[in-house]
């Protein structure tokens, strides 16, 4: 073999196909993730899990009637009236049992007609307590002779988009976007680099921002099946429809995965330690969590924490996410948030660039 | 004879630690050189500089007649081939995955086919990296060094813990890109494989190049000598034995002792009736000619291997 000539062997025609290292960098991205059962788990599986879950606890039910304790004789004309109820449930008791009740919140309110006139007892901190007694004086005036001098009529409405899943749905595939793209991206790098897969790299004429580039790319082709399995299991699931156009969506979850992509890459861009990255990613995400409204209304937040809430990519992308998905909102109304996103993507990619270490 | 790596005055400091202090490296093309030396002499720092991995502190460095940090960088890396030590490629990938990936990077070089051929690898080709011997990890980092058919081949230390069958195969695969012509440098603290595979070696120590020269040249410079190691349960009196004629040193280790004398069989008799006068049992008596270890001790004064656990003794 050692007089082998050196001229044949040297190919590039001989391989059929000239091989593109942007495209197989992508690929073996996607390999190695798919390679990875867990990853699968976390990135599909619990999103899904998340939705049944809070979706069976948020379930719209029948409203619930406020549960009021009676103390008086069973025969008393008023208690009788209020028995005959429809907005509120409620019991003959004995004094302590009413009491007792009342201290566990199986009563909202105690009412007591023993005396001349009604006694209410109740915290009117509560407001499911408030709402007891302003039902139960309702019910004692009316069973008292009181004559009504309107006669409103009642048009109950169930609007899409109003209920508790509707509201989550959006929140929880911007968190999956936003930990898949942190992850997917900040973890993988430092795992790279701490194989010394980087300097490896480094030593081969490949582009480095071919390298870079495939982890932007993979990360879309997960995007798109993320976004299809969460849009799909809303709707299958919940009947949650989205109100505006999937244009829309599809662009604003395209702008939120780069901006978290890139934050991911800052995470990846000097640390060569599996544990430090993930404190530095828990670090950027935990607060997200909470302040960005994903589970609650971010406006029940201070007025003063606001412009700090506001200007999260977090928040931005599930402002968005949310009112294309339920207020059926276009982008020329939602280009604050859509600013907020291309800010935090150009920044992060700026700097995480500039600061990379490949050793 | 044109040179593929040329280097001057190479200086790296870590700190306050200097890593390499001032080397001078010449490598003509189709020639091998091992970089010879015990764990943190500066081999692998050497290297890296080399390959561009580190900005060196002073010095200059030209490889195939282009510096690093000129515009051609990428140019420069499409003709170099590249194995580092304890890299780890993909474990979810195949091996021929790997191989492409790395394919993909160079614009022209050899087919998958071909290097996988080369290394011995064929067989597992569609097996993921993970699942392979130490051995076969190691050729599959000398693939993809050579998947771009590379003008010249940076190997560090490329065969440590690996077994003698293992050793000899990857060699093979060196010695047979060099035979087409290729450059090569290397990194060692095995005697062995330097000595089989450079054809010039340099000694690095404590950042520097202490000796340099072919395997034959540096050890005949040692004279015509031969080294007899024993060890024994009493103490020997040293004094004695280097008072003998053509002892040229004693160097004792615990219970070892190793002289360094002339390679006349009288005077191996001379130590042995010594040693029988003092009443001295010598057990494992040994005697070897001078190998590039024993180079290495005379020089500093250290085993080579001595920082690692080896898994042969260097004579045999």
């Amino acid at each position: 073999m050692n007089d082998e000539p050196r001229a044949p062997a040297r190919t590039g025609a001989a391989d059929a196909e000239r091989l593109h290292p942007l495209l197989e960098l992508t690929k073996v991205r996607l390999r190695e993730f798919y390679r990875e059962p867990g990853m699968i788990f976390w990135v599909f599986g619990f999103p899904i899990l998340m939705a049944i879950g809070l979706g069976l606890a948020f379930r719209s039910q029948p409203p619930e009637r406020p549960a009021v304790a009676v103390l008086a004789r069973a025969d008393h004309p008023l208690a009788r009236a209020l028995v005959q109820s429809q907005q509120v449930a409620s019991t003959l008791e004995e004094e302590q049992a009413a009491l007792r009740g009342l201290a566990r919140t199986k009563y909202a309110l105690l009412l007591d007609l023993r005396g001349a006139e009604p006694v209410y007892r109740y915290d009117p901190m509560l407001r499911e307590a408030r709402l007891a007694r302003a039902y139960v004086d309702d019910e004692l005036e009316r069973a008292a002779g009181r004559r009504d001098l309107l006669a409103p009529r009642d048009e109950p409405q169930s609007l899409p988009g109003t209920r508790y899943i509707d509201f989550l749905l959006p929140g929880l595939i911007a968190l999956n976007l936003m930990g898949s793209s942190v992850w997917g991206v900040g973890y993988s790098l430092v795992v790279a680099r701490k194989r010394k897969l980087l300097r490896r790299f480094a030593v081969t004429a490949m582009r480095r921002s071919d390298y870079l580039l495939s982890y932007f790319l993979s990360r879309l082709v997960f995007l798109a099946l993320e976004l299809v399995v969460l849009v799909a299991f809303g709707v299958l699931a919940f009947g949650t429809l989205v109100q505006g156009s999937y244009a829309s969506l599809v662009l604003v979850s395209l702008l939120g995965a780069g901006a978290f992509a890139g934050l991911g890459l800052l995470v990846g861009a000097r640390v060569d330690n599996t544990e430090v990255a993930q404190g530095w990613m828990n670090f950027i995400q935990l607060p997200m969590w909470v302040l960005s409204g994903a589970y609650f209304s971010n406006e029940r937040f201070p007025e003063w924490l606001q412009p700090i809430i506001q200007v999260l990519p977090l928040t931005a992308l599930v402002d968005a996410l949310r009112r294309i998905y339920n207020e059926a909102a276009s982008l020329d109304q939602l280009l604050f948030q859509l600013g907020v996103l291309v800010a935090w993507a150009l920044g992060s990619f700026t700097l995480a660039t500039r600061t990379f270490r490949w050793q | 004879m044109t040179l593929a790596i040329a280097c001057r005055g190479l200086v790296k400091r870590f700190g306050t630690k200097v890593a390499v202090g001032g080397v001078d490296l010449d490598v003509a093309r189709g020639q091998c050189l091992g970089l010879l030396g015990p764990n943190g002499a500066g081999k692998t720092t050497t290297v890296e500089l080399l390959e561009g991995l580190h900005q060196p502190d002073e010095g200059s460095i030209e490889l195939l007649g282009m510096r690093w940090g000129e515009g051609r960088d990428r140019d420069l890396r499409q003709r170099l081939g590249v194995q580092l030590q304890e890299t780890t490629l993909g474990d979810k990938l195949e091996v021929w995955e790997v191989l492409r990936l790395f394919r993909s990077f160079q614009e022209r070089g050899r087919s998958l086919d071909d290097v996988l051929q080369r290394v011995g690898l064929v067989d597992v080709r569609r097996q993921r990296y993970h699942t392979l011997s130490g051995g076969q990890k190691q050729r599959v980092a000398l693939a993809c060094a050579l998947v771009g058919d590379p003008d010249i081949l940076f190997l560090d230390e490329p065969t440590t813990g690996l077994d003698p069958r293992a050793r000899q195969a990857l060699w093979a695969v060196v010695e047979q890109f060099r035979a087409a012509g290729g450059t090569v440098l290397l990194t060692t603290h095995y005697m062995e494989e330097a000595a089989a595979l450079c054809d010039r070696i340099a000694i690095i120590d404590q950042g520097k190049i202490i000796a340099r020269g072919t395997p034959a040249e540096l050890v005949d410079g040692l004279g015509r000598v031969q080294f007899v190691e024993f060890e024994t349960q009493r103490a020997v009196d040293v004094a004695r034995l280097q008072q003998l004629d053509g002892v040229q040193s004693v160097t004792t280790r615990e219970s070892k002792y190793r002289l360094c004398l002339g390679r006349d069989l009288e005077l191996l008799a001379g130590v042995l009736l010594e040693l029988s006068r003092q009443r001295v049992v010598p057990l494992g008596l040994s005697t070897h000619q001078a190998t590039l270890d024993d180079v290495f001790l005379q020089l500093t004064g250290r085993g080579l291997e001595a920082a690692e656990a080896p898994a042969e003794g260097a004579s045999s």
